[in-house]
């Protein structure tokens, strides 16, 4: 069992945890991710570490309620346990040696992209940040980002704060003022992420995207990650989750990622009735 | 000599009511079946039968206990050598193994040497017998990666000759394929977990979630004081074919059909909350026992009709013929000699799987006739779901994470066959990450050499 040590609400169904999990810890990442399971009869679901202590043994999971999953997660509380939790799952994201970074959230992709700008501050690169939500309520960790980038944008699709409009607005904006960057990290939503690669492709700005497919044992074995790569099958759970972004179907992917959207309203409603 | 040429029967489950249900298809002998058919034994001086099996098991002997009876004793002689016998009764391939030799198969059918040893272990598991073994602790830690048949196997020899034993097991339930794999109608979950609570009794303890070469890798197994680590690993990604259409909604490798079913019981949806495609007409691209497992389970979900799409004839096909024989009575419909080119959608799901014919040509490098395409012979299948079940490499996590560990091109550990070590000092392996996709008996034969190898390594320490 896994202890939760903290839990807080970060918008509006959008929670972090705090998660006893010295064997996840100790080797976790920026770029890995988790897979948890919340109860006996629950689903296996994959969730980005969101930040991690090896020396306390503990990762950070941030989370939006959206299928049921998520939602059973969000009714445990403090000092309750989660019943599975492996990991660090994935190839950590290669981020030595760059020397200046565009990095890019949508809503709470903004979450996963925390400990990859950390990481990149802390190795001395400069880093430009870019995060949007739908609006002010819903954005998060703009202070923790903050002390940690040389400029950050932000961006709500209603104006309610930063910009109005789209992270690929401000993307296309710096890149047109002629700024160089070695690449661009995009994490959010797919349509989000196929955008990006879209712009930063027309500049020539190699581009990785962390990709979150559907998973079942998140090691290589079920094969259910699959993702198409510049023409090739590949792993989004052992060959990934990033990849180039100008080389992904995102077509395909999104696509993929509503195989099973009709089951999950279905076990969402028979939730409710029960009063969940 | 007037030895019955035929066994005793075994009840089964009738196939059109099976069909729909996850319980045993088989039921087992009882008392009075069993002794009947162990008398049919001829208890030859030199019983070809043991050579047959991967653990060697000392069949006569505990077929003359059955004969006799005492069926707590046949219980001990199988258990000397051979961990899981409530599980390898109903799994184990014996047409090609120990009844193979049995010397009654050259007249008439072989002694039904596993279904005795499925009798003699579920009887004694009722009764709640164990071995009483003495284990005098030596204070000398074992790592064991990966909860499944190898794994298991390796961990209890280890653990009877007094080791401190830890399973590290990637899921969030030890037993493997077991588990995740071999469907419960043929090889219910129940008795695999009983399996491992009788390992556990040995002193072995098992950490389910950690992933071996993630959580933590086998050089810092052996740095923690780890005096020999066995990977047991077992079949890494599944193989596609690399034909168009294959990332389409309602595309299944087998592993993940399997596994969705087996270990996160999707065929109780929404009750359990992982979900399943059912469908209406489903394709099984393969012709081995997965692919059999595959087509079963289909149909017990409410498929109205489950095709086997194979490329060679029925004669070639890897499966065992009981599971073949089965899976026709419970209407699996089989497409023999055919081969998909492509699966067709629509809107991005499945709608129909493009076929051509084959025809067998010359023998191959495997030895089996080559399967060549019939010009012209295109067709398509109307289905909702297909099911890719031609087979799995080698997990790539611990090779990848592990500086020294020789791999075979193509993926699988490189041992000595003797004994399982690989080219890094005090590691060993065996199972699937080793040979590639193969079976129950062989991993834990593998699992087993290992211990003993492991034994006579820190023994002189």
């Amino acid at each position: 069992m896994y202890k939760i040590l903290r839990k807080e609400k970060l918008a509006p169904a959008i929670w972090l945890m705090k998660v006893e999990a010295p064997f996840v810890a100790r080797r976790a990442m920026p770029g890995q991710f988790i897979i948890l399971r919340v109860k006996e009869e629950g689903e296996r679901i994959p969730l980005t570490i969101a930040d991690y202590d090896r020396q306390q043994g503990w990762v950070t999971i941030i989370f939006q309620e959206v299928g049921l999953t998520t939602r059973l997660l969000a009714q445990l509380n403090e000092g309750d346990s989660i019943l599975d939790f492996v990991g660090p799952l994935g190839r950590a994201s290669e981020l030595d040696g760059l020397k200046r970074v565009l990095c890019i959230g949508g809503g709470v992709g903004v979450a996963p992209l925390y400990p990859q700008i950390k990481y990149l501050w802390e190795k001395g690169t400069s880093v430009d940040v870019i995060i949007g939500a739908r609006s002010k309520e819903y954005l998060i960790l703009e202070e923790e980002i903050r002390g940690i980038c040389d400029n950050l944008y932000i961006t709500t699709d209603d104006g309610s704060y930063g910009r109005k409009g789209f992270v690929s607005d401000v993307l296309k904006e710096l890149l047109d003022q002629g700024n160089q960057y070695d690449e661009v990290i995009a994490i959010g939503p797919l349509i989000m992420m196929k955008v990006v690669s879209e712009i930063t492709k027309q500049y020539g700005v190699h581009t990785v995207v962390s990709m979150n497919p559907i998973m079942v044992d998140g090691t290589g074995m079920c094969g259910g990650c699959r993702v198409t790569v510049g023409g090739e099958v590949r792993y989004a759970c052992v060959d990934g989750p990033d990849f180039d972004g100008h080389l992904v179907d995102f077509d395909e992917a999104m696509r993929r990622q509503r195989m099973y959207r009709e089951e999950e309203q279905h076990i969402c409603k028979l939730m409710e009735k029960e009063g969940l | 000599m007037a030895a019955n040429l035929n066994r005793i029967p075994m009840r089964e489950q009738d196939p059109e009511v099976r069909r729909r249900n996850f319980d045993e298809v088989a039921l087992g002998y009882t008392l009075e079946e069993a002794v009947e058919e162990a008398k049919r034994c001829l208890q030859c001086k030199k019983p070809m039968c043991v050579e047959g099996c991967p653990v060697n098991v000392r069949i006569p002997q505990f077929i003359a206990a059955v004969v006799e009876g005492n069926i707590e004793e046949a219980f001990r002689i199988i258990r000397q050598t051979n961990n899981l016998p409530a599980i390898c009764g109903r799994v184990c391939p014996q047409e090609t193994q120990c009844e193979q030799r049995c010397v009654l198969g050259k007249r008439g059918e072989p002694v039904a040497i596993g279904r005795l040893e499925r009798f003699v272990a579920d009887y004694c598991m009722e009764k709640g017998v164990d071995d009483e073994v003495d284990i005098k602790p030596n204070g000398k830690k074992v790592a064991i990666v990966g909860a499944g048949p190898a794994g298991l196997t390796a961990a209890a020899d280890l653990a009877k000759l007094g080791y401190d034993v830890t399973i590290f097991e990637a899921f969030h339930e030890p037993g493997g394929v077991l588990i995740y794999g071999i469907p419960e109608f043929r090889l219910p979950k129940a008795l695999v977990k009983k399996e491992i609570e009788g390992l556990k009794k040995l002193g072995v303890k098992i950490l389910t979630n950690v992933v071996v070469g993630k959580s933590i890798t086998i050089d810092e197994l052996l740095e923690e004081g780890y005096k020999a680590v066995f990977i047991g690993s077992g079949a890494g990604l599944p193989k596609f074919m690399g034909i168009p259409g294959e990332n389409l909604n309602g595309v299944y490798s087998a592993n993940e059909f399997l596994t969705r079913i087996n270990l996160m019981k999707a065929y109780d949806f929404p009750n359990s909350h992982t979900p399943i495609k059912r469908g209406k007409k489903i394709a099984v691209v393969g012709g081995g026992n997965v692919a059999m497992d595959a087509a079963r389970s289909a149909l017990r979900l409410g498929a109205e009709e489950v095709h086997i799409v194979y490329r060679r004839s029925e004669a070639e096909m890897p499966a065992r013929l009981e599971e073949i024989h089965h899976a026709k009575e419970e209407g699996v419909i089989f497409d023999v000699l055919t081969n998909p080119v492509e699966i067709l959608g629509q809107d991005g799901w499945v709608k129909g799987l493009k076929c051509i014919r084959m025809e067998l040509g010359e023998p191959d490098e495997s030895g089996r006739r080559r399967p060549i395409p019939v010009e012209g012979s295109e067709f398509i299948m109307d289905v909702d779901i297909v099911i890719i079940a031609i087979g799995t490499s080698p997990n790539p996590l611990i090779a990848s994470t592990t500086p020294g560990l020789a791999v075979q091109k193509w993926g699988g550990i490189i041992v000595d066959e003797e004994t399982g070590a690989t080219s890094k000092d005090r590691v060993y392996a065996g199972g699937d990450a080793v040979t590639g996709a193969a079976t129950v008996i062989l991993a834990m034969g593998a699992g087993k050499k290992a211990a003993k190898a492991i034994h006579e390594r820190l023994s002189k320490e």
